[in-house]
């Protein structure tokens, strides 16, 4: 089964920044997805991470159009999903359905889980009578491994886990080919993430899917995926197989993000090298120039880095990269060195140069 | 002597026409100079509880805390208001998880640091604002004499917590609770956190008291840890042993439960079944009886005492064997 099932071509996703009360002016953009190409194989898991604001989340909403794309397209199964309207389109969203972050606020707090569960196959027109629905609502909840008890539930009775268990059956009663997890486990306990997990896994095998899992968290991208992307600021900087990737990252982004990820035993913990990296996220809205990722790279070099945006090349089968030194870094003749971290503007800018008039605090109006 | 002596610490919470609520359970624990301390558990563990009882920070109507809690010799819980407020910042530092909300957002950062400086050390404004421009130095504050003037909304979420940790600092406390200091931070920026925190115990000798639910930090940070379940101490020991040999189910199931980064390709997650929602009261047994793989009906019937068994602390009556593999998942 190698099929390409679903195929991103330069997707790119900016918001206005909108200033003014009377006249929407645009002052600006976020660039929060970028120009990202990728390709999902018919039966894999496709991992997507990176830190918060990086763009993963937004990459997948508008792989389903919940966010228009601003430019690109995205072809599922042999047909441009991005270009269908109306009819058309929504039977095609049957077919490609989301797990969310957080089950308490997707799931509504009013309806009881049979009619979130039968919402969709009405939807649809896959509720045929009756007798076949409520097996078919049956099944599904022993397929998540919930009691045919949980239909006259509501979503509060649950604890988080079942709620996950919920929001993959409403997503699972349509039988979709894709589905697109976005933090699927992040809500959950520790303990309760592995039940979820592996769950997921199941039900893979169980009805061929495909998965689109978008996390933060590289351990459990790395367990449950057959290939991950790493995105930094709007942009794909390395793919490779989950275990290529741990075990050779080439992206010195991927390096330092592997090598600060905290691992549960201390002998390893102890002979760990870490490469703390410099400062914070830049703001998407105003991104470095060139390679994204240069003002905080301690591998930066004198030439390119800053002026030409690195593509992503394949530097082996299946390996994929984008860094002008990727070779060089790998075989050691580029060494790594200190970066001073660049400060990055948070909030609107208010100047903090205002003079500060009268006290700050009561304790401060007291005491003079 | 200790630093700081935690004796059957027990938290009640009693809210009218309810019952009341044990979140924390007869917790005991040490902490010497200079040593990291862990506190591990999922929520609702009592692990922040304790940590604000620690501090007398929990609401005086409605919360009933009993046992002891010796810091250098004085029980804090027995002081009075002003005297615990002497304590808190001068000696007692605390870090919280969400660095927006414990920062207040309308005054800038540089005030929120001197506030410190001038109500427990004395110094007077323009002094103390050297200071705090050290200490945000310190704590690897980019330009700290402009930061000093902004507003926490104009920071990030790495530097409010570095700013927070700064305020903890300013007096140099012997001991620094840190609740969740990196949970609503992204890796990297966690790592360059625990980073600064390390540097600082190992600097200044700080006591450090770290409450987490991650168990990958604690690994690389704490020398003793203690893994809390319903608001009671299961197992107790030193990091080493704790991580090659865990020896309460809980702890075992946790560490089984969890993906590793380093894990060889097609490793087995075996998650432990049910959720808190199925503990008993510890009153009646075992709390983690009706989860635990290696649960007996003696489980159920009698409490198992905090005892030293195989080198550490533990509570349990049916203790894992080192080598064996984790429990099968039970269907759910």
């Amino acid at each position: 089964m190698s099929e390409t099932l679903v195929s991103v071509q330069d997707m790119k996703v900016h918001f206005p920044i909108k200033r003014g009360v009377f006249m929407d002016r645009t002052v600006g953009y976020v660039y929060a997805v970028d120009g990202v190409d990728l390709e999902i194989k018919r039966g894999e898991t496709y991992g997507l991470v990176g830190e918060s604001g990086c763009g993963k989340s937004t990459l997948g909403r508008a792989m389903l159009r919940l966010n228009e794309p601003t430019a690109g397209k995205m072809v599922f199964d042999g047909q441009d999903f991005s270009a269908l309207k109306g009819e058309e389109l929504r039977r095609m969203r049957r077919r490609i359905q989301m797990v969310f972050q957080d089950p308490l606020s997707s799931l509504d707090p009013r309806q009881s889980v049979e009619s979130i569960l039968i919402e969709g196959l009405r939807a649809h027109g896959l509720d045929k009578g009756k007798e076949s629905t409520n097996k078919r609502l049956r099944d599904l909840l022993t397929a998540v491994g919930l009691p045919t008890t949980a239909l006259r539930k509501y979503p509060h009775e649950f604890s988080g886990g079942q709620r996950q268990r919920i929001g993959i059956a409403r997503a699972l009663a349509l039988e979709p080919d894709l589905i697109v997890a976005d933090e699927p486990v992040s809500a959950l306990d520790v303990s309760v993430q592995a039940q979820v997990v592996n769950l997921m896994e199941q039900l893979q095998e169980q009805f061929g899917l495909t998965y689109l899992v978008i996390a933060h968290d590289l351990a459990v991208v790395k367990h449950i995926s057959d290939r991950v992307g790493v995105m930094y600021l709007g942009g794909l900087v390395e793919e490779a197989s989950a275990a290529d990737l741990y075990a050779e990252p080439l992206h010195p982004y991927t390096r330092a993000l592997l090598s600060a990820i905290p691992v549960p035993d201390p002998v390893v913990e102890d002979r760990r090298e870490r490469i703390l990296l410099a400062g914070d996220l830049p703001s998407p809205a105003n991104p470095p120039s060139g390679c994204r990722f240069h003002t905080r790279c301690p591998w930066r070099q004198e030439t390119r880095c800053d002026t030409e945006r690195p593509v992503l090349r394949e530097l082996k089968p299946g390996h994929k990269v984008a860094c002008h030194w990727a070779e060089q870094i790998q075989s050691g003749q580029i060494q790594p060195h200190e970066v001073q971290p660049i400060l990055v503007e948070e909030g609107d800018g208010l100047s903090p140069d205002v003079p500060l008039v009268g006290p700050a605090s009561v304790t401060e109006a007291l005491n003079p | 002597m200790a630093l700081l002596e935690v004796r059957d610490l027990t938290v009640v919470f009693q809210r009218r026409g309810e019952e009341p609520f044990r979140a924390v359970d007869g917790v005991s624990f040490d902490v010497e100079p200079g040593q990291t301390v862990g506190l591990v558990g999922e929520s609702g563990c009592g692990k922040s509880v304790t940590s604000l009882a620690i501090m007398g920070l929990l609401p005086k109507r409605g919360a009933t805390v009993t046992g002891t809690v010796t810091y250098d010799g004085t029980d804090l819980l027995k002081l009075s208001d002003k005297q615990m407020r002497d304590k808190r910042g001068s000696e007692l530092g605390m870090v919280f998880q969400d660095p927006l909300s414990s920062l207040n957002p309308v005054i800038p950062i540089g005030l929120q640091v001197t506030e410190v400086l001038e109500r427990h050390r004395g110094l007077a404004r323009k002094e103390a604002m050297i200071e705090a421009k050290n200490l945000l130095d310190k704590v690897g504050i980019p330009d700290p004499n402009r930061r000093l003037k902004e507003y926490p909304h104009q920071l990030s979420g790495g530097m409010r917590q570095r700013a927070l940790i700064a305020i903890a600092l300013a007096c140099r406390p012997k001991l620094l609770i840190a609740d969740e200091p990196t949970t609503a931070l992204d890796v990297t920026i966690q790592a360059q956190i625990l980073a600064v925190m390390k540097e600082l115990v190992q600097d200044l000798g700080t006591a450090l008291v770290m409450i987490t639910h991650d168990l990958g930090v604690v690994a690389g940070l704490c020398d003793e840890v203690n893994v809390l379940y319903g608001g009671k101490v299961v197992e107790k020991a030193d990091r080493h042993p704790l991580f090659a040999e865990p020896r309460h189910p809980y702890t075992h199931g946790l560490l089984a439960s969890i993906p590793r980064l380093d894990a060889a390709p097609g490793e087995k997650l075996t998650p432990i079944r049910g959720s808190v929602a199925d503990n008993i009261p510890w009153a009646q047994g075992c709390a983690f009886a009706p989860r635990c793989p290696n649960a007996l009906d003696v489980c159920v019937q009698v409490t198992p005492a905090e005892e030293d068994q195989l080198g550490r602390l533990l509570r349990c009556h049916n203790p894992v064997v080192p080598g064996t593999p984790a429990a099968e998942e039970v269907p759910v």
